[in-house]
């Protein structure tokens, strides 16, 4: 059975103050070109939940599409130090968040995809993490689909002292992952890092996959040890080749400084953010103008992977003005 | 003999390098962590094994990351996983020999702010990242190296927030809150060289960098520092400074 719809048709599934949450890690595999579908459908009152989003998180955020998030970072590392946008929304009062780690996240996703209530881990004891709440039990109590505790600190039964912290499942409405091979049908293969796309997954009750090649399905069964994701659990997959620019997609593209520093540059003034989005966004139809718009085959061409490598070793990282 | 040049940024990586022993598992962060770590495995410990949260275990880099999930980090991996196998059977297992940590404050115990800064974390004045692995580090390396630049304002009496716990309130504080290991042994910063009081763990002055004083480094701390037995740090060989400018970094990523 093909899966296969085209990504506005896609992306036009996820309706107004849905939960969900995002493949990738910081600078690589996010669903971009989804996202931007989302900016362009004006999506308001977004909840979404993630370990370490990047611009994927940033853009939504500034778009004014987001309402809530449980996060544990929300930056494009050594791009951007602080998620610009997340940064604005936080301190100007428009966003509800609530901070954990980046284990703890990966943790509750664990606990959704394995259908179990919580996860306990060894971490956070003695920090803020524990200690401080943003979101207030009023915010908790009226939305359900928060967990009425952000954590709990309990004795082990087993061994009285043995600590340990549980950190509640999981669940979203959807789940959208960029990865570098599917087939029709939703058999998933990611290369190289899987960060916690599996699990992410596996705890929402609609997967959306975006791929760079969709691929005959002998071909992902003969080496069945290399896939990721059961077929039955994708409800949707679409073919987007440079679904990830301006991140990097391992054996395919690298990520886009040029793109990223034009990012970073505009996001923390407002009237230069509104610019950024109009040009790159909203004054783009779909993915392909908006590849045309920032550089065309010929910029792309420059980011394509060399195959000993499964990036570009010769890609230009700074001093990207001239 | 003419003196050797180098910036902050190069004597701040050899330094932290230098905290690296031959063979340990090291558990990496963008920047001037992956500078000192891979200078380490390119000088005196050379079997150090680097691993990245975003699930790269034992990477032979070639090209400097610019992030833990960039596919830089691929580059002759031993596994190739994710983050929950990073986490939990690496670092919650206990296998980490040494992290590295960084904030926007960071208090005698070595706590360690990189959440937001301000009174209420609900209004905060300025806001950051976040943990990220952090706080996961800060709780279950064996012991961890603290990045900083020393500024008064960084090191203040008591952090805002604590993303990454320290010693928490010295002595034995750590054991009690019920974390299972780990703790910061040093922390490297623009001016000098802290470490922690075996006892009390509160942060002393080991080192004050060349062509500073010891007491112009407690003066831009924002607690009292011990600076008794302070001496100065260390220079960088000829041999460091090469090694890191023409193999590490060769292409300026993090290097100034």
């Amino acid at each position: 059975m093909s899966k296969l719809i085209g990504l506005a048709e896609a992306a036009a599934l996820v309706p107004d103050g849905a939960t969900v949450s995002f493949g990738g890690f910081t600078t690589q595999r996010h669903p971009m070109a989804f996202v931007y579908e989302l900016v362009r459908l004006k999506r308001r009152n977004l909840y979404l939940f993630g370990h370490s989003p990047g611009g994927d998180w940033d853009i939504l955020i500034g778009a004014g599409c987001v309402k809530r998030v449980e996060l544990a970072y929300e930056a494009d590392e050594a791009f951007n130090t602080i998620g610009p946008r997340w940064r604005l929304a936080v301190q100007r009062g428009e966003i509800e968040w609530e901070d954990y780690s980046n284990f703890s996240m990966v943790a509750r996703f664990t606990a959704g995809a394995m259908g179990i209530p919580f996860m306990p881990v060894r971490s956070l004891l003695g920090s803020d993490v524990v200690a401080r709440q943003a979101l207030t039990p009023e915010q908790r109590q009226a939305d359900a689909r928060t967990s009425p505790l952000k954590l709990h600190v309990m004795q082990s039964p087993f061994d009285p002292n043995d600590r340990v912290v549980l950190v509640p499942a999981i669940h979203t409405d959807f789940c959208v992952i960029h990865v570098q091979k599917a087939t029709a049908n939703g058999i998933v293969r990611i290369e190289g890092q899987t960060f916690a796309d599996v699990q992410q997954a596996l705890c929402a009750d609609t997967v959306i996959v975006t791929a760079e090649e969709i691929v005959d399905e002998s071909s992902l069964r003969s080496e069945p040890e290399r896939n990721q994701v059961p077929y039955f659990a994708v409800r949707y997959v679409c073919h987007v080749p440079w679904g990830a620019h301006p991140y990097a997609a391992y054996n395919y593209y690298d990520y886009d400084p040029r793109q990223l520093k034009r990012y970073h540059d505009s996001a923390e003034d407002d009237t230069l953010y509104a610019q950024y989005l109009e040009q790159f966004v909203y004054g783009v139809k779909d993915h392909a103008q908006y590849l045309q718009v920032v550089g065309g085959a010929e910029r792309l061409d420059g980011l394509r992977s060399a195959p000993e490598y499964g990036y570009r070793p010769d890609l230009k990282r700074r001093r990207l003005d001239a | 003999m003419s003196e050797l040049t180098y910036t902050l940024t190069e004597l701040m990586a050899v330094t932290a390098a230098r905290e690296i022993m031959d063979g340990e598992v090291v558990f990496a962060g963008t920047g001037l962590p992956m500078l000192g770590a891979m200078l380490a495995q390119r000088t005196h410990a050379p079997n150090c094994i680097i691993i990245f949260e975003a699930g790269t275990i034992a990477s032979q880099l070639a090209h400097l990351p610019m992030s833990v999930g960039d596919p830089r980090a691929m580059r002759g991996a031993a596994v190739a996983a994710g983050l929950l196998e990073v986490f939990s059977y690496v670092l919650q297992a206990g296998w980490v020999d040494v992290g590295f940590l960084s904030g926007a404050q960071i208090d005698r115990y070595g706590n360690i702010n990189s959440t937001s800064i301000g009174a209420d974390p609900r209004h905060p004045k300025v806001r950051f990242s976040g943990s990220g692995g952090a706080c996961d580090i800060a709780c279950l390396a064996q012991r961890n190296i603290i990045i900083a630049l020393h500024e008064k304002r960084r090191f203040p009496d008591k952090v805002d927030y604590v993303t990454s716990p320290g010693w928490l309130a010295g002595g034995d504080a750590r054991q009690r809150a019920g974390l299972v290991r780990g703790g910061p042994s040093v922390v490297v910063t623009t001016k000098g060289v802290m470490r922690f009081h075996p006892d009390t763990k509160e942060m002393y002055l080991a080192s004050y960098h060349h062509g500073l004083t010891a007491e112009a480094v407690a003066e831009d701390t924002g607690f009292t520092l011990d600076i008794t037995g302070a001496k100065e740090t260390a220079l960088p060989t000829a041999d460091e400074l090469h090694i890191l400018r023409e193999v590490v970094d060769p292409e300026r990523v993090f290097l100034k």
